[in-house]
C-alpha cells in the first residue's frame, strides 16, 4: 500500500481508493462498539442530518472528518453504546457521538501504511442544529461515504487538505 | 474473584462507563471505581486512593496518558497496579512508547469487551 505522501501526490483520483477503507473503518466500529451493522441507505429519509462530530487531523494527512445523522440516531447510538435504553440517554449523546468520530478516524489512520505514526487526531468537536454550512479554504477532495443506521442516514466525509 | 479498586482515566465519560461495564462482563468483582478526565486528574484521585487496575487513554488534554503513566513509579497508591493503555493510538510507536512508560497491555479503540477481558484478567492473576 502506497504511503500517504506518495498517494497525495498522485492527485485527487487517487484518494479515491480511501473510500473503503473508510467505509470499513466507520462498520468496525459500529460492529464493534455497538454491536449492530450498517446497511447501504434506502432512498430518502425524513429524518434531518441535524448533528455532526469533527475530527482533524495533522501531520502526514491534514483535514476533517465529519459524521452526521438525527439527534434521533445519535441518541439511539449512545444508548446502544452504554446499554442503555434511548429514553435514559441524555447529556451523554454528543459525547457518546464524538466518541464515535474518534474511533472512526483512528481506525481510518491507522489502516493506510504511515499514517498510524505521522497523524495526530484532535479532540472530537460536536455541533447540533443543521442551519449551518461548512467552508473550506482549500480546494481539495472530499471523500463521502453514505450508509444506514438502523432507519436514518448517517453520512461520514473525509474533507482532505493536504 | 478478587476484589478490585480500578481507575479509568479517558476525556470521554461515556468510554469511562464502557470500560466500567466491560469489566463487570469480564467478571472483576470493582469494589472501588475511580474516574479522571485526564492525567493531572489521575494524580489527583491517587493522592488519596490506593488502586489495583488503571485503564487509561492516551489523546486528553492537560496531561495526556503517556505522561501520566510515567509519573506513576512516584506514586505510592499505584504501586503494583498494572496499567493497561486504551485508545485510537495504534501505531507502533505508540504501543512501544506506552509500554516503555510501564504500560502492561495496549488495546486498540474500538474493542470489544472479550479483549478487556483478554487483556484485563491475566493481569489480576486470574485464568481468562
Amino acid at each position: 500500500m502506497k504511503t500517504p505522501t506518495e498517494v497525495l501526490a498522485e492527485g485527487p483520483s487517487v484518494h479515491e481508493g480511501w473510500i473503503s477503507v473508510l467505509e470499513v473503518a466507520v462498520r468496525e466500529v459500529f460492529e464493534l462498539m455497538l454491536g449492530c451493522r450498517l446497511t447501504a441507505p434506502e432512498g430518502s429519509s425524513e429524518e434531518p442530518l441535524d448533528i455532526t462530530a469533527m475530527v482533524g487531523l495533522a501531520g502526514q494527512l491534514c483535514g476533517v472528518m465529519s459524521i452526521q445523522c438525527s439527534t434521533k440516531s445519535s441518541t439511539v447510538m449512545a444508548s446502544k453504546m452504554l446499554g442503555l435504553e434511548p429514553e435514559q440517554i441524555d447529556a451523554e449523546m454528543c459525547d457518546a457521538f464524538g466518541e464515535i468520530c474518534n474511533m472512526v478516524a483512528g481506525n481510518f489512520k491507522n489502516k493506510i501504511a504511515g499514517l498510524g505514526e505521522g497523524c495526530m487526531l484532535s479532540v472530537p468537536t460536536v455541533i447540533t442544529g443543521n442551519n449551518y454550512s461548512l467552508h473550506s479554504l482549500t480546494d481539495t477532495p472530499v471523500l463521502e461515504v453514505r450508509l444506514q443506521f438502523e432507519r436514518g442516514p448517517l453520512v461520514i466525509s473525509l474533507q482532505i487538505h493536504n | 474473584m478478587n476484589s478490585t479498586r480500578v481507575l479509568i482515566v479517558d476525556d470521554s465519560s461515556v468510554m469511562r462507563k464502557i470500560l466500567e461495564r466491560s469489566l463487570r462482563q469480564a467478571g472483576v468483582e470493582l469494589t472501588s471505581v475511580f474516574q479522571a478526565g485526564n492525567g493531572a486528574e489521575a494524580l489527583a484521585v491517587l493522592a488519596d486512593n490506593q488502586v489495583d487496575l488503571i485503564l487509561c487513554d492516551i489523546n486528553m488534554p492537560v496531561m495526556d496518558g503517556l505522561e501520566f503513566v510515567k509519573q506513576l513509579p512516584g506514586v505510592e497508591n499505584a504501586k503494583g497496579a498494572p496499567v493497561i493503555m486504551i485508545t485510537t493510538e495504534g501505531s507502533e510507536s505508540h504501543v512501544v512508547q506506552a509500554l516503555s512508560a510501564g504500560a502492561k497491555g495496549y488495546i486498540r479503540k474500538p474493542f470489544t469487551p472479550e479483549q478487556v477481558k483478554d487483556h484485563v484478567l491475566p493481569l489480576l492473576g486470574v485464568k481468562a
